[in-house]
């Protein structure tokens, strides 16, 4: 009897595991024909001339250099605004209103922002940035991305902090260090790695953003590096490229969507490493 | 001295012990509160100079948080609160005038668990002393040395100085952690069950490394291990829901303590 019911409870077992699998196998495949579709569409199209040439008008020869080089100013300048904004509000609810009941609220505000739609985002900063300086700008672009990175690296950091143990914290104190030297030298490097790969989720996510650019830092077909002016970049190109019925545009927004995909994995993978890093210790 | 003692409620074991000693600390009528609920009901105690005095109760009790006094440790979480006095040297380091990081480097604490810092071994040691001090390069190397050696570490670690804090045993790190905290030069030492996570052999090194420490500094441990009160200590108090129900010499206290429930904890009935 005892035999009878363990070999049920193992057919169940190898049933249900059976299930997972192919439910895993369902999920995963549809990935693996997306990520492939991308690889051989858009390798077609890798070349030199992807990243020495302009964007073209229809049938023409171009590249993707003002969108590559565009998107690497937008992000980067995104990030360095957003980031310390981020960190210094992460900081303040982790480490001084942790009891405090404004925390709860900016939290649950933070949450909403984390997940609001970010075309609603790129609205907003045209309202308060695009139509008061009456043109579209790379600056207003780059604000849009940091406001959709804010959100994400306070919830990173807070995240981080709070995963101090406190008793680090207290065995800092204890030696009579001041609260900001706790802080510095010792919250902050013993949640190093997890700020750094919130960091870097943050680039991944405002590097693939399309919305927020639509009406802030436009496009523009130009090579240029003026923050006052409209500004091309890859997600924005791609937009207008592969609805068209152009050949070479198609070709082009194929490999600037391999482009962003390859550089986010890179970035997904760092950060990766790096909280295993965390981990092991 | 001697009228805090017979105005205290605990009775001391025998005669008064340690009359006529320095008093490092002096708590009077010192009553502590998390919130509203009332957690240490008025305590009278003396920490005599270059002595080590064992605090010993059931959990809950109230040592951890006695001793979390005496650095002002609560001092960072909001709704804890002290009432009476904490005399260090005769002042009373509960006033609001007393600059806590000053205070926390003349009185230091060891912790339950180990908290090395996450950097080099030298930099634990090196990080503290730079707060306060303006050293060259070979004085804090000789200043890291002798905290190290202090600590019974320095042969073990030498050789690696530049490992991660993080990367040794246990027992390795609750020493990094006390070298650390002689570095700075502290008159009083507070351990928290400072070998509740260790083996057998760490705890034995700790507890030698206390018996040499009270030359130069005075002591309180709080520990639930008995036979680690009476290895270590001068001095023992007892502790039971927020009271000190006896204060005496370790040695009296453990032969013949006056109370009933000290006896009751002490030969294990309760507790």
């Amino acid at each position: 009897m005892i035999v009878n019911g363990y070999s049920r409870r193992k057919t169940r077992n190898a049933v249900m595991m059976g299930l997972c699998w192919a439910a895993a196998i369902f999920g995963l495949s549809w990935l693996l024909l997306i990520l492939g579709a991308l690889v051989w569409n858009g390798i077609a199209g890798l070349n030199l001339s992807v990243f020495t040439e302009v964007t073209p008008g229809p049938n023409s020869e171009g590249g993707l250099k003002n969108a590559i080089v565009g998107s690497l100013i937008l992000t980067g300048l995104g990030v360095a605004i957003g980031t310390p904004i981020g960190m210094l509000a992460g900081t303040y609810m982790a480490e001084y209103g942790r009891h405090s009941r404004i925390t709860n609220y900016i939290r649950f505000v933070n949450d909403i922002l984390l997940s609001a739609p970010s075309i609603i985002i790129g609205l907003f900063i045209y309202q308060v940035v695009v139509v008061p300086m009456s043109n579209f700008s790379a600056l207003a672009g780059a604000l849009a991305l940091a406001v959709i990175v804010i959100p994400v690296v306070v919830r990173t950091t807070e995240d981080m902090l709070l995963l101090v143990p406190l008793p680090l914290r207290e065995a800092a104190a204890a030696l009579g260090l001041p609260r900001s030297h706790v802080l510095l030298k010792v919250s902050y490097r013993a949640a190093r790695a997890g700020l750094i790969t919130g960091v870097l989720l943050a680039v991944a996510r405002a590097s693939g953003e399309t919305a927020p650019l639509l009406f802030t830092a436009l496009s523009s077909q130009f090579f240029s590096l003026d923050l006052f002016k409209p500004m091309a970049s890859l997600p924005v190109i791609i937009n207008n490229f592969a609805g068209k019925g152009y050949a070479n545009w198609q070709q082009l927004a194929w490999t600037g969507a391999l482009l962003i995909t390859l550089s986010v994995l890179t970035l997904s993978i760092a950060a990766r490493i790096l909280s295993a890093q965390r981990t092991q210790k | 001295m001697t009228d805090v003692m017979l105005d205290a409620r605990p009775k001391a074991a025998g005669a008064i012990a340690g009359a006529g000693l320095p008093e490092k600390i002096t708590l009077r009528n010192l009553r502590f509160y998390y919130g509203d609920h009332l957690a240490l009901k008025t305590i009278n105690l003396p920490l005599y100079d270059h002595r080590v005095t064992a605090f010993i109760g059931p959990s809950g009790c109230g040592k951890s948080t006695l001793l979390r006094v005496m650095n002002r440790m609560y001092d960072l979480y909001p709704k804890q609160r002290a009432e009476g006095e904490v005399l260090l040297d005769g002042e009373n380091i509960l006033s609001p005038k007393q600059d806590l990081n000053l205070l926390r480097a003349r009185v230091g604490m060891v912790f339950q668990k180990p908290t090395p810092f996450p950097m080099t071994i030298y930099d634990n040691i090196a990080f503290g002393i730079k707060l306060y001090e303006n050293l060259s390069k070979s004085e804090m190397d000789g200043r890291v040395e002798k905290a190290l050696r202090g600590a019974a570490l320095w042969n073990e670690v030498k050789d690696k100085l530049n490992a991660n804090g993080m990367s040794l045993s246990g027992g390795q790190q609750q020493r990094l952690c006390i070298a650390r905290t002689v570095a700075i030069k502290p008159e009083v030492i507070l351990f928290d069950e400072p070998c509740s996570a260790l083996d057998p052999i760490s705890t034995a090194k700790i507890e030698e490394l206390i018996d040499e420490l009270k030359a130069q500094y005075t002591i309180a441990i709080v520990t639930h291990n008995m036979q680690q009160a009476s290895r270590v200590s001068d001095y023992t108090a007892f502790m039971y829901l927020g009271e000190l129900i006896e204060f005496g010499e370790t040695e009296n206290m453990f032969m013949s303590p006056t109370q009933k429930r000290t006896q009751d904890y002490i030969t294990g009935r309760f507790g």
